[in-house]
């Protein structure tokens, strides 16, 4: 038992579509500040346990606590096409739409000069990151990713990889980022999970420094016992030696 | 490639390219962009062509008098007819009497439409009652409601009214209840997630997301508007568009006929060109395709 307080705490949660069982009877803690990546094959259940997390699947069975404060990002960015960039960021928050506190969260994304335009015109990556400045205006103490790097071609992944990992630093929020990239989940999180047939099937504690090497070798022999969790059986090319 | 054909049925020419028209599995791209001195007409030139070409034909055939009078007036007399008559007062009266039944009605049908698609949209409840039975009525043509509404309304202005009214609740119900509930269900679940309730995801999410589909509605109502006012007014009417038009019928005024029809269709075509600028104006947000070549 970890004496820290936990932020996520899911005790027996199952949930089942017409019959057919995606979650069976999981436990799962997440501690306050944790990043826990959360890897699978598709169907394996992981973007139905985020969606419970998220509130928005309430039929379920077992217990499941979750900090009332959390929001999420999705795959796709998923802004209303009909409000201005900022608006979208502020949209749902208690009170009028404060276009400062909005153009703060767009600063802190690294895209403030793209407040006043409409949605239609950004890049996938700006949309991401817009998306990505409206789950942190709310001060979540859970944050919730929905693969949201699976659309960007892989330049813009990497930057806003490290865009995420800094602003975990500074908010402090735990996280669980759902994915299946393994190299994605080593290089962002404290811990990684893998689901398997609706249960957690391995956990992993990743114990390296900040930021993270691709290349080491530590990095390597985890990112080979993940995939070998998952059933890729895969030679390691470009072992360093 | 340097490899000989290994089927002899293969004929000796496949082997050695073509001329590069001819190259199967190749297609040549080729570029709009022209270079060069090409005269170019003007689009809107390009589309007048064809309506202005038809006047002149109208004016020939009308001049030459290979188009008796009795037939068709000539447009010369149309617009005769028309300074005429807008001098008079006639005319401009004439317009106001219609434009206020249409205007009248449009309204009615149009909180109509409103109030049901919003119940229908919003509610399973709505949609179970409403949906089903506005299907049923749209069976049935509206023009041939007209006898029916003699009978409810008299042959004042209350039967001209509830025709134009119904005319114009059909097609802005059933733009706006598609537009509801075609409301991208993930943008509905982020919104939902940033913590809107249910209040908000109407005026946020719900609503904006019908708004083209009743942009559309709309526009068919208002060109559907002008055609109930057209049937409607011929019931006995003592003023309006269609008091002109029957009158003129009676004396076989063709120039007083088509000056009507004339103006029934440029009433349509200001309605229209309102709500095309309407749209330019609400729907500055979506990306669209904006028609090619």
């Amino acid at each position: 038992m970890s004496f820290m307080t936990n932020s996520v705490e899911i005790r027996g949660l199952s949930r089942a579509f017409d019959g057919n069982t995606v979650l069976h009877d999981l436990d799962l803690d997440i501690p306050e500040g944790e990043f826990v990546a959360l890897l699978g094959h598709s169907g394996c259940g992981k973007s139905t346990l985020l969606r419970i997390l998220a509130g928005l699947d309430e039929e379920i069975g077992g217990e499941v606590t979750v900090p009332a404060r959390r929001s999420a990002a999705f795959q796709s960015p998923r802004l209303l096409p009909w409000l201005k960039v900022w608006r979208n960021v502020v949209l749902g928050l208690p009170g009028r739409s404060d276009r400062e506190l909005a153009a703060k969260a767009l600063d802190e994304v690294g895209i403030a000069d793209r407040a006043g335009v409409w949605p239609k015109t950004l890049s996938g990556g700006q949309a991401q990151r817009v998306s990505l400045a409206r789950a942190l205006v709310r001060e979540p103490e859970l944050l919730l990713l929905d693969e949201p790097f699976g659309a960007l071609d892989a330049l813009t992944r990497g930057r806003v990889q490290q865009l995420v990992a800094e602003l975990w630093q500074r908010h402090g929020c735990a996280i669980l980022l759902v994915t299946h990239d393994v190299e994605e989940a080593l290089l962002l999180a404290d811990r990684v999970l893998v689901m398997d047939e609706g249960r957690i099937a391995h956990e992993l504690t990743v114990d390296l420094p900040r930021p993270r090497d691709l290349t080491a070798p530590e990095f390597v022999t985890l990112r080979a016992r993940l995939l070998n969790w998952l059933g890729v059986t895969r030679t390691l090319e470009g072992t360093p030696s | 490639m340097t490899t000989k054909p290994l089927d002899p049925a293969v004929p000796p020419q496949q082997a050695a390219p073509p001329d590069d028209a001819e190259r199967p599995g190749r297609v040549t791209l080729r570029g709009t962009v022209r270079t060069g001195r090409r005269l170019t007409i003007p689009r809107s030139v390009r589309r007048s062509v064809g309506p202005v070409g038809l006047i002149l034909l109208w004016l020939l055939t009308s001049a030459t008098g290979v188009l008796p009078e009795t037939v068709l007036a000539s447009p010369v007399d149309v617009v005769r007819q028309a300074v005429e008559l807008t001098r008079s007062g006639e005319l401009p009266d004439a317009i106001a009497a219609s434009g206020r039944r249409a205007a009248i009605g449009f309204a009615i049908g149009a909180s109509v439409a409103l109030g049901l698609s919003l119940l229908a949209g919003l509610f399973r409840l709505g949609e179970d009652v409403i949906d089903s039975s506005m299907g049923m009525f749209r069976a049935i043509p509206w023009v041939g409601l007209i006898p029916l509404f003699i009978v409810w309304f008299g042959i004042e202005e209350t039967p001209k009214i509830a025709l134009v009214a119904l005319g114009v609740t059909y097609p802005l119900y059933f733009n706006i209840y598609g537009g509801i509930r075609s409301t991208d269900a993930q943008l509905v679940e982020a919104a939902r997630m940033m913590g809107l309730g249910k209040l908000g995801l109407i005026t946020y999410v719900i609503l904006p997301s019908a708004l083209p589909g009743a942009l559309v509605g709309l526009r068919y109502a208002l060109s559907t508007a002008w055609l109930a006012l057209v049937f409607a007014e011929q019931i006995n009417a003592d003023a309006g568009l269609g008091y002109l038009m029957s009158n003129a019928q009676q004396y076989f005024r063709t120039d007083v006929i088509v000056l009507c029809l004339v103006v029934y269709a440029l009433l349509g075509l200001a309605c229209d060109l309102a709500v095309r600028i309407l749209s330019r104006r609400l729907l500055t947000w979506r990306a669209n395709f904006e028609g090619g070549a």
